[in-house]
């Protein structure tokens, strides 16, 4: 284990070539790469690295880039990618693709925002374009999570229960352009971790087919397939979280990271680097004698629904913080966890550091004060946030 | 060997032990990619191949879930990516020392149209790759529709007109990507064909393919025409059929005899040329063109046609 200085991006380059080499008693490591700030260094990074058993295929879109991974992945190999905002969007149509074939690609999106307007600031709202496609989305706070969270997706993706892409999301520029001291493992320590991937559908030999058309009864199976992989996926994140502890002698936050909630009369509700400065405000409140907590939802999909329905349990005053919003109906996130809330509990959302702009903690400390006095949730509110 | 008997499709000792392409499969008659995956077949005898499918008849084709239509591990890719699913399926197969031949089998709408960028990139990159491109010169398995390899002078189900705009080289435009080997084959010339299979199936690096592929449902042909059809588009001259190695040295397999009558006939026997009233005659001097440039490329100056 060694400490070195990185980026968000340089870390999860580090992360996909230590995880790329553990592969090489296994069928190799391949990876497609396509430049979009601010993910382009995590990819120029990973050019530069000598892989063994590992190509990296600099490709011309976003398209080709997943293309290539789901080539790789579907012939048994280890697969990563990475972009950002409407690279992503762009990406998109094989990113579904890889999920309904079930292949274990580990996809890094550097949040930015979808343009127009042009704009290269952070923004939750290209990865939340494909909530639905049945991709694991993990969103991180810090460099470390990053680069621990990249090891884990392969890990979980692989995992013959689970058999899906796993997104890891950083905030554009917050954290892919921002340097922190990391913990690196040796290589010998990923060998132990990621024991070589396994794809058990993969193109073999014999006459087998993937992707091909199913009629409707078939489709359904193969959908609740999926849905029912999804739900398995918090009990086996547990155990990955297991393993990565044993192996790397640190742990990595849950699926729902919580942050003195135990007492708490009123919780802030984010994610990403949102939810880090959400926990400095709770400090200055808490100093101030207010009951507050903070709850950062680094696993969005699948959402860890019953551990937010108990951390909401008993509260009446519940904050969700936004850096996206679904035209014509307010905040993804606020969307998804208002319903976890206790009957009658006040669930407001606010829509903040929308197109990168900068939230700090007076923002959620007003945020809280705007909360507290509150007897009904209002609509969605906008937090200038410059 | 006993080639070239029954024109280069004889059984042989190294032959696959079932067709390529099987039986029960959903194409409709007389489709020319069907032949052309007989013929692939029988090229690759023993050698062992992945398929990378494009949306396309020849993704229909595929089979419906848990069946498998193609003897060989089969892919199918979205659209617009055949060639960068066969470059991240080629690669694992290089790592792991494997001489699993990748072919990405792709109809014109795949290959002209949509997926013309990932193709460029992966023939630019020289991945190692077959593409093989079955061109029916219209969007066949969506009713068709006009794609750039549709003919001036056809109608289309979304033009009704016919088109004015000739159709897309796109062999000369792989070629000007210095790819190993582009051909152009006949599926009314097995032995040609079962040779350049072959020998792009043994070469690395990218190889790129184009088959004229008879399509009665959209050319509103007889079926048991297309292979009349398409002796018929060669010896007019109307579809070359020649090989270009390393985008450079380019050699014309068989020689037209630039027949009127015969690109007449070709053209009347299909009922998609029938409403702009395109003829020989109208056709003849862009083909003189052509053949001339072609002539200059091969290096062989043997104008069929002197005075042209």
């Amino acid at each position: 284990m060694t400490v070195q200085l990185l980026s968000a991006n340089h870390a999860a380059a580090l992360a996909a070539t230590l995880a790329g080499r553990a592969n090489r008693t296994g069928r190799g490591f391949c990876s497609g790469v396509y430049p979009i700030t601010p993910s382009t260094e995590c990819a120029e990074y990973l050019c530069l690295q000598e892989i063994e058993k590992g190509r990296v295929v600099r490709v011309e879109s976003e398209h080709s880039a997943m293309g290539v991974c789901i080539g790789a992945s579907a012939s048994g190999a280890r697969a990563f990618t990475v972009t950002a905002s409407n690279g992503l969007a762009y990406m998109a149509e094989n990113c579904i693709v890889a999920a309904s074939l079930r292949l274990p690609i580990v996809l890094v999106v550097a949040n930015r925002t979808i343009g127009p307007p042009w704009n290269l600031w952070t923004d939750h709202g290209d990865a939340l374009l494909l909530r639905d496609a049945g991709i694991i989305q993990l969103f991180c706070a810090d460099n470390q999570e990053v680069f621990d969270s990249v090891l884990a997706a392969f890990r979980l993706a692989e995992d013959a229960a689970v058999m899906m892409p796993v997104m890891v999301c950083m905030d554009g520029f917050i954290l892919s352009h921002a340097s922190a001291p990391t913990e690196i493992p040796s290589q010998e320590q990923v060998d132990r971790f990621l024991p070589p991937a396994v794809v058990p559908h993969r193109l073999g030999q014999g006459s087998h087919t993937l992707g091909q058309i199913e009629v409707p009864h078939q489709t359904e199976v193969h959908r609740l397939q999926h849905h029912a992989a999804m739900l398995g996926v918090p009990e086996r994140y547990a155990a990955v979280q297991e393993a990565f502890a044993a192996v790397f002698g640190r742990r990595m936050p849950d699926a729902l990271d919580t942050y003195r909630t135990e007492d708490a009369d009123a919780l802030v509700v984010s994610m990403g680097t949102i939810g880090a400065t959400a926990e400095r405000a709770v400090d200055i409140l808490r100093a101030r004698g207010q009951r507050v907590g903070a709850v950062r939802v680094r696993m969005f999909r699948p959402l860890p629904a019953e551990a937010l329905r108990r951390v909401f349990a008993g509260r009446w005053r519940i904050a969700v913080i936004d850096r996206d919003v679904s035209l014509g109906f307010g905040g993804v996130l606020w969307g998804e966890v208002r319903a976890l809330a206790d009957t009658g509990a006040v669930v407001q959302n606010y829509l903040a550091g929308l197109g990168g702009g900068d939230v700090r903690p007076e923002h959620i400390i007003g945020m809280l004060d705007d909360l507290l006095p509150r007897r009904e949730a209002g609509v969605p509110e906008l937090v200038e946030a410059g | 060997m006993n080639e070239p008997l029954l024109g280069g499709m004889a059984q042989t000792a190294l032959d696959r032990p079932g067709p390529l392409l099987r039986r029960g499969n959903t194409n409709c008659g007389g489709c020319g990619m069907s032949n052309l995956l007989q013929m692939l077949g029988h090229a690759a005898a023993d050698r062992s191949l992945q398929l990378m499918v494009p949306a396309s008849c020849a993704a229909v084709c595929g089979g419906i879930f848990p069946f498998s239509t193609f003897d060989a591990p089969t892919l199918m890719t979205t659209f617009a990516a055949g060639s960068s699913f066969a470059s991240g399926a080629a690669t694992v197969a290089r790592l792991n020392g494997e001489d699993t031949r990748v072919v990405c089998l792709a109809g014109d709408g795949g290959t002209y149209d949509i997926g013309i960028g990932s193709l460029s990139a992966a023939a630019e990159r020289n991945e190692d790759v077959l593409y093989l491109c079955y061109d029916n010169e219209i969007y066949g398995n969506t009713g068709g529709q006009r794609s750039s390899a549709t003919p001036s002078g056809a109608v289309a189900s979304n033009l009704p007109r016919g088109k004015a705009e000739p159709k897309k080289d796109v062999l000369a435009i792989m070629a000007a990507h210095h790819v190993p080997y582009a051909a152009s084959l006949s599926l009314a010339h097995a032995d040609d064909t079962i040779r350049k299979l072959r020998y792009a199936l043994d070469l690395s690096g990218f190889r790129f393919l184009v088959v004229l592929s008879p399509c009665p449902t959209g050319w509103k042909s007889e079926p048991a025409l297309g292979m009349e059809l398409v002796r018929l588009a060669v010896r007019s001259g109307l579809y070359p059929v020649l090989e270009i190695f390393d985008g450079k040295r380019t050699v014309i397999n068989i020689e037209p005899d630039f027949s009127d009558e015969a690109l007449d006939m070709y053209l009347s026997l299909q009922r998609r040329f029938q409403r702009s009233g395109v003829n020989a005659a109208a056709l003849r001097p862009e083909l003189d063109r052509l053949w001339q440039d072609l002539r200059a490329r091969s290096g062989r100056i043997v104008p069929a046609r002197r005075g042209v």
